[in-house]
């Protein structure tokens, strides 16, 4: 039998951002802008009506001058996978616009579906969805830069990060092509990870024990994914929404920053 | 009639089961949701085969390498070039938006000649022949009057063949006039000069140091090559390598550094005299180097020991004496430690003597021309012309005083001082101004007073591929290409450690009539005639690259760059050419020794109780280039919000004023004044404002302009007495609630 005949393996695609490595300087942002036909306004400062995927936050300790401390934190969709699949915006969505792909762990965006009610807004916990007030406008010449993979939205639609989903079709239809049922680490990788100059963010299959990003993270899938290494964390990991999106800090202030404590709180020990 | 229970009940429950049986609510909204989604365009993006073009970036002087990802004749995305020795793989934000340039509404997009007044925005398009006509019927005229002198001429950087092209025809044409945009590199390159003997510039072997020592650069915020740096701070991480950053401000690069040190405002230099202090008293420096292969040490040491004990540092810096201690100890107690300087991104010139004590320091340590340390590179050296030929009107005119009085009388050091443009004791004004890579109306410090001399100027031709404001001040605009439609040599000069060209090739065909300043140089010299025309035998731009570059013009084209693999860093024996032979810890004849300027910011206490500083950020670019939409996009909401541009302030001296998060204040210093937004930020030192580089455009473009104010606008000049250039780091300021 092919090889390309054989039953895939299930993937779990994700994402370790590395903290430490981070400057927060918006490259990521702007390479998904650029990759996913993302469009700009003249004035974008609202940052409720800015249309963005991956959006970096800058988070501070609160401690006064000279103890001041502060962190960027770039958050593209965490890919919920909830308990099997019902990740907050799957479960509440009236079209089935939004889905999750059991085959790669890819939380789905479905923009001719959607009818626009945001509902699976109100349900993210992460405002990593974004609604469309307008419709997009390219000035004169520029729409010649968009990219044929991604389909622009109009007015109206929610969108969100899709982990670049039509980069893994393309690498899929290649591997078909050479008669592989399997992809290797480096053939599907999302825009932001490719552009990082810092190196942080690191993308590839949590299920594979020979990619990276499990290396890095060590996820413990008996245990709705929680990471074995101390320095990792997920956003809000208390809410139990199983996100795909891991962190690493070495700041202690920073792995606290990443889910609501009472004061005092320890973090658990891993 | 009588509404009973059972009315009531059966009018609510029948109305809702009605209600939900008939298809109105769903058809109603069903419509609503199809409405709501009519799209008056649907744009259809052509497919069509991938492929993807290398070439370099030209945005900023860090000489990345980008993929461009091409579908049939469409440029669709810009990547960075895999394997490249600057950024391999890695693009910065503004590389990234690239193609936004390109296809940028504020593009000039014929040659122009102004109708209405300065400013206005009045221009008439007219043909290459006549735009080439009217420059070359000025320059003529001065030349027929025997003032070639009267013409300068603005580069952006000093190196790559289009600046030389330029100074050729300065020289041929017999204008000593022609200046670069200040930079840090300008005062490193004296630093060279003084201290190795040599015309160099600085490299830094960043990847493999193991303590950064740095006096408030902006390391992970534009510093040098970004990308590399981005590249290099990444190493450190993972090898545990300890970095300190020194200033006011906690800035990106204070964060992710494993100490910050915040120091009051301008003193950085005094800190580094005061580490050396405890380095020569503690016996923590490399005797070798500084006996076998320094000279001037003993006299200067004196002036150490006296002037920079850790009291005296401390009352100058607000550093504590024992945190001075401890730095100097781990500086000198690390095997490869470098210490680095420029504040920000390093756009402004540091004071001389400044950027000599930072030298010093890693002259101490003996870390100069070693691996992770500071090194020597030669200046970019394939451009070999003969000599250009000048007829006497040249020769009298080369034989005037610059405008900018630089290379001479006071600063016979400095090649370019645009900041004294015109200086004061000259004995002539410009007639002319040309303009290239450079957009000094907005980007020089102390921007108003620099705007009064270009108004001055007659007149004032820009290159310039964009409407920016030295365009819109400008009587001719004779548009470059953009960087992808056109060839271009780009050496890198940020602080390398190895000699680098990278080639700009044009990606797509020029989507305007627009033509490479190159070539405009070129026909322009050549429509002069005579010894003018002679000088530049080249049929095109296109053909003196290739001439120029030779053979590496093929390696070139392939890879998009050129590293100088037989590069070997010059050993102590012979790395020096001063009188000596050694490296010379100061000059005695210039009387230019390391140490610190008390440097007071424009402005008295009494009425300015605050300092301003400005601040870098990648996501804002402060040079020649104008953010594209995509960058602005990125823009924190607690940078700029609306039009206005919000200040840092630390919360205790908002309270002390009654402003909060968001108030708008009156910013005034004795320079100008701007209505802002304040932003209560706990990392940036009581009594100082911060403001960010890169906002308050005055052009016509829609996505930067009138958004925040121009922080060039409200500084003042503070001159370095040894350089000539203006080494202001901040101005007295004050905020009023407004």
């Amino acid at each position: 039998m092919k090889e390309a005949q054989m039953h895939n393996e299930t993937k779990k695609y994700g994402m370790a951002i590395d903290l430490d490595k981070c400057t927060g300087c918006g490259a990521c942002m702007v390479a998904c802008m650029a990759e996913n036909n993302v469009p700009f306004r003249d004035d974008e400062t609202d940052k409720l009506l800015s249309v963005a995927w991956m959006r970096v936050f800058k988070m501070t300790n609160g401690k006064a001058f000279p103890d001041t401390d502060i962190c960027y934190i770039p958050r593209p969709c965490m890919h919920c996978e909830g308990h099997h699949g019902h990740s907050p915006c799957v479960s509440v969505c009236p079209a089935t616009a939004t889905d999750y792909d059991n085959l790669t762990g890819i939380v789905s965006q479905i923009y001719t579906r959607c009818f626009g009610c945001r509902y699976c807004m109100a349900a993210c916990p992460y405002h990593a969805r974004v609604f469309n007030w307008w419709d997009p406008v390219w000035p004169a010449g520029m729409e010649k830069t968009l990219n044929p993979d991604v389909s622009v939205r109009m007015r109206g639609v929610v969108e969100k990060c899709s982990f670049c989903f039509h980069r893994y079709q393309k690498a899929m239809e290649t591997a078909h092509y050479e008669e592989r049922a399997e992809l290797e680490e480096d053939e599907y990788q999302t825009s932001c990870t490719q552009a990082c100059p810092a190196g942080a963010i690191t993308f590839g299959d949590l299920n594979n024990p020979d990619h990276a990003v499990n290396q890095l993270v060590k996820p413990n899938n008996s245990h709705g994914g929680k990471p074995k290494n101390p320095k990792a964390f997920r956003l809000l990991e208390r809410l139990g929404t199983n996100p795909k999106v891991y962190y690493l800090s070495s700041r202690e202030w920073v792995r606290k920053a990443g889910d609501n404590y009472v004061k005092n709180e320890k973090l658990r020990s891993t | 009639m009588k509404i009973d229970r059972r009315c009531f009940l059966s009018l609510v429950i029948g109305g809702a089961a009605g209600t939900a049986l008939t298809p109105l609510p769903w058809k109603m909204t069903d419509d609503s949701s199809i409405w709501s989604q009519n799209w008056p365009w649907t744009p259809v993006i052509a497919k069509g085969e991938t492929f993807y073009e290398s070439s370099a970036c030209t945005l900023c002087p860090g000489g990345c390498g980008i993929t461009v990802r091409m579908i049939e004749d469409r440029t669709v995305k810009i990547e960075g070039q895999t394997g490249h020795p600057v950024n391999d793989g890695g693009v910065c934000v503004l590389g990234l938006s690239g193609l936004q340039l390109l296809y940028n509404p504020n593009r000039v997009t014929s040659p122009m000649k102004r109708t209405g007044s300065r400013g206005s925005g009045r221009w008439e398009p007219i043909s290459w022949d006549e735009a080439i006509g009217q420059v070359v019927g000025k320059l003529s005229e001065l030349r027929e009057n025997g003032q070639p002198q009267k013409v300068g001429c603005i580069s952006g950087s000093p190196y790559g063949t289009v600046p030389e092209l330029f100074k050729r025809l300065m020289t041929a044409y017999g204008s000593p006039n022609v200046m670069t945009v200040p930079s840090l590199q300008d005062s490193l390159q004296l630093t060279m000069k003084i201290m190795h003997g040599s015309d160099a510039m600085v490299g830094y072997d960043l990847e493999n140091a193991d303590f950064i020592l740095s006096f408030g650069s902006g390391l992970i915020e534009g510093w040098g090559s970004p990308v590399r740096m981005f590249k290099a701070n990444s190493g450190w991480k993972e090898s545990g390598i300890e970095t300190v950053q020194i200033e006011p401000r906690l800035s990106n690069t204070a964060a992710k550094s494993d100490q910050w040190i915040a120091i009051k405002p301008g003193t950085e230099a005094a800190l580094a005299m005061g580490i050396m202090h405890v380095m020569i008293n503690d016996g923590l420096y490399d005797s070798n180097f500084v006996e076998q292969h320094a000279g001037g040490f003993s006299g200067w040491k004196a002036l150490v020991m006296e002037d920079y004990t850790p009291d005296k540092v401390t009352a100058i810096t607000g550093v504590p004496a024992a945190m001075i201690q401890k730095l100097a100890k781990q500086f000198a107690g690390a095997a490869r430690p470098l210490a680095i300087c420029g504040r920000g991104q390093g756009d402004e010139p540091f004071a001389l003597n400044e950027t000599m004590a930072i030298h010093a320091l890693n002259a101490l340590v003996g870390n100069i021309n070693q691996p992770g340390g500071v090194v020597a590179v030669p200046k970019p050296d394939y451009i070999d012309w003969p000599d250009a030929e000048m007829d006497d009107v040249a020769e009298n005119g080369l034989a005037a005083q610059r405008i900018d009085g630089a290379g001479a009388g006071k600063y016979p050091l400095t090649s370019s001082l645009l900041n004294r443009l015109p200086d004061a004791e000259s004995a002539y004004s410009l007639e002319a101004l040309l303009v290239s890579n450079a957009n000094p109306y907005y980007t020089m410090a102390d921007a108003r007073s620099f705007q009064k001399q270009i108004e001055k100027i007659p007149f004032v031709v820009s290159f310039s591929s964009y409407m920016d404001e030295t365009a819109m001040h400008a009587d001719f605009i004779l548009p470059n290409h953009c960087y992808l439609e056109r060839y271009e040599d780009v050496p890198v000069t940020a602080g390398m450690a190895q000699p680098l060209i990278g080639l700009a090739r044009p990606i797509v065909e020029p989507l305007f009539d627009t033509m490479n300043v190159g070539d405009v140089i070129i026909r322009i010299a050549q429509e002069m005639g005579g010894s003018i025309a002679e000088a530049f035998p080249w049929e095109s731009y296109e053909a003196c690259l290739e001439e120029t570059l030779g053979d590496k013009w093929e390696t070139l084209n392939d890879e998009g760059f050129w590293v100088d693999e037989g590069f070997q860093v010059a050993a102590w024996e012979d790395a020096f050419t001063t009188e000596s032979g050694k490296f010379e810890f100061g000059n005695a004849s210039l009387n230019l020794f390391p140490g610190f300027n008390a440097l007071a910011p424009e402005g008295d206490e009494a009425s300015y109780p605050l300092i301003l500083i400005p601040y870098d950020s990648m996501r804002l670019a402060n040079n020649a280039v104008t953010n594209p939409p995509f960058v602005m996009k990125t823009i924190e909401d607690t940078v700029l919000k609306g039009n206005f541009g919000l200040v840092e302030v630390n919360p205790e001296t908002a309270k002390s004023l009654g402003l909060s998060e968001g108030s708008v204040a009156r910013l005034k210093t004795p320079k100008g004044e701007s209505r802002v937004k304040i932003h209560l930020y706990h990392g940036i030192m009581p009594g100082v404002v911060a403001m960010p580089k890169g906002l308050g455009h005055r052009t016509k473009d829609r996505f930067t302009a009138g958004k925040g104010s121009n922080i060039k606008e409200l500084m003042g000049p503070v001159e370095d007495q040894a350089s000539g250039l203006d080494v202001a780091w901040g101005i007295r300021a004050k905020l009023t609630k407004a």
